[in-house]
This record gives C-alpha cells, structure tokens and sequence, in this order.
C-alpha cells in the first residue's frame, strides 16, 4: 500500500480535489449534451414503427440507466461508510440521493410521454416501471430519513442501511422484462448481445449516457462540496479557506 | 480491527438474509407480477377467472376486421401456438398494427371471445430507420416465394 | 422550423421530455449554488468552535 488512501479520505483533503474535478465534469456533460442532441435531432434516422416518437430514446435511457447506476454508487458509497465508519464515505452517499432521484423521476416522466404515443398509456403497473418507480421512493426515503435525524453520524448510519437494503431493487428493475411478462419491451442494449438498432441511433443514445453520466459526477461533487462544509464547519481549515476567508474581507 | 470484522460479518449476514427473503417474496407474488397472460395460458384456465384481467401476444396478420360506421373492431390475439379472438370497443394506438405486439385488458366471454375494454400497442426493442425495415420486409418476402417456389 | 417542433405529430410528447430534462438540469444547477452560497454563509458566521479539531485526521 504504497498509496496513503487515509489521506484522501479526509474531507479536507478532497475538498479541494472535488473543487476542480466538479467544473471539468460538468464541461464535460455540457459538450456531450450538445453533441448527442446533435447526432440524435439531425444526423439520427427517424424509426420505422415509432416515428419521431423514439427521439424520447435520448434522453429516456440516459436518465433510467442513472437512476439505477447512481443507486448502486450510492450503496457502494453507503458500505464504505458502515464498514470503516468514514465520514467522506457517507457524505458521498447524501451527496448522490437527490441526483439520483431527479435521474429516477426523470426516467419515469419521459418514459410516460413515450409511453402515450407508441403503447397508447401514459401508465401501466407493469414490474419495469412499478420497480422503478419503487427506486424513485427509496431515493426520496433516503433523503427524508437523512432530514429526520438531527445527529449526522446516525443519520449516516441509517441512511446507508436503508440505501444497501433497497439495493436489491436495482437487478429487480433491470431483469423485470426477462423476469416477467411486462408491457415494457426488452433491452435494445446488454453487455451479452449486438445492439438491437441503427448505429447513429445507438451513437446518440451512448453519447447522450455519457452526458448524463458527467452531470451526475459534476452535480454529486459540487453537492459534496456543501455538504463538506455544512458538516465541518467550525473547523480550523474551513475556516482558513480562501473562499471563506474571502467573504470575512 | 476486531470491531471493523465484527461490523463486515453483520453487514454480510445482513445482506444475504435480505437476499433469501426478497427471493421468497419474488417467489410468493411471482403470479401478482404477471402484467399479461398469453393465449396458451388463457386456454390452460391459468387466467384469474371472474375478473378482468390482461391478455397479450401478437395481432394475427390479416384478423383484424372493423365493423362499420361504429368504433367496434374484432381480432385475434395470438402466441404462434393458440389464439383468442378480441373484441374491442374505442381508439386504438397508433402503434397497433397486425404482426405485431399488443396487450389487452377486459374479460373472458363464456363464448371465448375476450371483450376488451382497452387495447395497448407493445413494441419491440428494435429500432431501424424505415429503409432498412423495407429492406427486412422484402428480404422476409423474397425468402417466403423462394420456400414457397420449393 | 415548425416541421422540426412539430416531430412528425408527437411534439408535445417529445418536447414535454426534453423540456423537463433541461429544466430539471438547470434547476439541480442553480439549486447546487445555492447550497454552496448559503453553506459558505453559514461557515463564515460560525467561525471556529471551540471543540477539538479533526480536520486532516485519518477519519
């Protein structure tokens, strides 16, 4: 262990480090965003069956690949944090759960406005989208137990149980239309098959992934930034900090 | 160190109980999970009877008819091994379309016919631009004359 | 133009989509600021505790 990794555990020494990642990320997002509405608004085919509709597909797919990609992160996060007892550890968990949320909700009101045009509801309690509007809750559960709990080191503690036990959701959402006659149709894009469309289509659905995988990092780093220094402030070295030595002047 | 062993050992054994119970109540709820039943089960009395419930499969190609000057349309709803003819009262979704997937909520008739009362299109997870659909379907047909030819 | 918003007749559907993606980023976006804004307040007027400090320590 030639890497002091205790050392990068300290929010100290990672709040300047997430300070310059955050802004890199997000320029990052910003030029995937531009780039894949690009390939999926002009250079991308229309669809034989859905029409224009599937342009949905690009920001669709994005969002509920986050939402349950986030989760795992999330509950990695929340292991971390039980298993050494790490405060930074917990308090990238609190800072992924309202990103993760927004992904979830994101993913279910434009799969609703994809759903209106091609199945003909903007609704259906089928196990795909019933699993994960269940993600959806236990995002919000996370983030409402956090506020329930005034010491942050139970809150941290309970909200990393809650995050690991509802981390079975996750392969529940993803296998539901293997599992089970859903009204949601199967993966156009798995790790064990060819990809079930249009290599422009493809092209702008992965580019748009990237992009939204980049704001999730950007938006996670910037919120742990906060929580940082909400959490340790009083400190010797939040109060040495440029910026808030800054606003004393 | 001890403490932190101690704490790895809950987790896990926390974990792994959490994992047998979801699985049991996968298991239980496996039938309330069911969003449709094809025609095969509909027909093996694996439907719930007495109440409305979801049929699904493909729209037999050239079964749709539509009666006229009303919205009342009939068409069979077949898994390639049995069938269930439909009967449907409204609009249906763009999407609908003979060949391919739909979903159908209503009731049983005691003459077999299954009356809907809302009809969904399923789509497949294949998208293509429509030349390249063309293209399939006319491949699709070269190859039905070629085997026909036969 | 109006060909492009309207989408082949499923406008509504794809820019309801698309709109509330962007205004959920945007939001997220000035959300995020003002967090660090009112946490820097909050640091600047609680100065240093009194309590012992960690900072820079293993955990």
């Amino acid at each position: 262990m030639a890497i002091n990794w205790y050392r990068y555990a300290s929010p100290a020494t990672f709040y300047p480090v997430a300070g310059r990642l955050a802004p890199a990320f997000g320029a990052l997002a910003a030029i995937f965003a531009a780039a894949g509405l690009w390939i999926g608004f002009a250079l991308a085919p229309t669809d034989a069956t859905q029409g224009e509709a599937y342009r949905i597909i690009f920001v669709h797919v994005p969002t509920a690949w986050m939402a349950m990609f986030v989760y795992l992160v999330m509950a990695f996060w929340s292991a971390l944090a039980l298993a050494f007892n790490a405060r930074l550890s917990a308090m990238m968990a609190q800072a992924l759960a309202p990103t993760g949320a927004l992904m979830a909700a994101l993913a279910l009101w434009t799969g609703a406005f994809w759903g209106r045009p091609t199945w003909g509801t903007y609704w259906a309690w089928d196990a795909r989208m019933t699993s994960t509007l269940i993600l959806l809750f236990l995002y919000l559960g996370v983030i409402a137990l956090r506020g329930a709990i005034d010491d942050p080191r139970r809150a941290d503690r309970a909200c990393a149980v809650l995050a690991l036990v509802g981390a079975v959701n996750v392969p529940i959402i993803y296998f539901s239309v293997q599992w089970w006659n859903t009204l949601h149709q199967g993966a156009t894009v798995s790790l064990t098959a060819a990809p079930k469309m249009a290599s422009l289509m493809l092209a702008g659905m992965l580019v748009m992934s990237f992009a939204a995988w980049f704001w999730c990092i950007a938006a996670a780093l910037w919120r742990v930034r906060a929580i940082i220094l909400e959490r340790e402030r009083g400190s010797a070295w939040v109060a040495a900090l440029p910026e808030t030595n800054l606003r004393a002047a | 160190m001890k403490a932190r062993h101690r704490r790895f050992a809950w987790i896990a054994a926390g974990l792994a109980a959490l994992a047998v119970a979801v699985g049991l109540v996968l298991n239980a709820f496996q039938s309330n999970l069911v969003f449709f039943y094809s025609p095969s089960q509909v027909l093996a009395n694996e439907a719930p009877v007495g109440r409305s419930f979801r049929i699904g499969g493909m729209v037999e190609a050239g079964s749709l008819k539509r009666e006229r000057e009303t919205l009342t349309m009939s068409f069979v709803v077949t898994d390639t091994a049995q069938k269930v003819p439909v009967r449907y009262t409204g609009l249906l979704p763009d999407l609908f379309k003979e060949g391919k997937g739909v979903v159908a909520q209503g009731s049983l008739g005691p003459d077999g016919v299954f009356t809907a009362t809302e009809v969904l299109a399923k789509h497949d997870e294949n998208y293509m631009p429509p030349e390249a659909a063309a293209a399939i379907e006319q491949a699709h047909k070269g190859g039905q004359m070629k085997s026909s030819a036969n | 133009m109006g060909e492009f918003l309207s989408m082949g007749g499923y406008g509504w559907y794809v820019w309801m989509s698309y709109g509330a993606c962007a205004v959920a980023i945007a939001a997220e976006f000035v959300a995020l600021r003002a967090r660090r804004r009112r946490a820097l307040d909050d640091a600047q007027a609680s100065g240093v505790d009194a309590e012992p400090l960690r900072a820079g320590a293993a955990r």
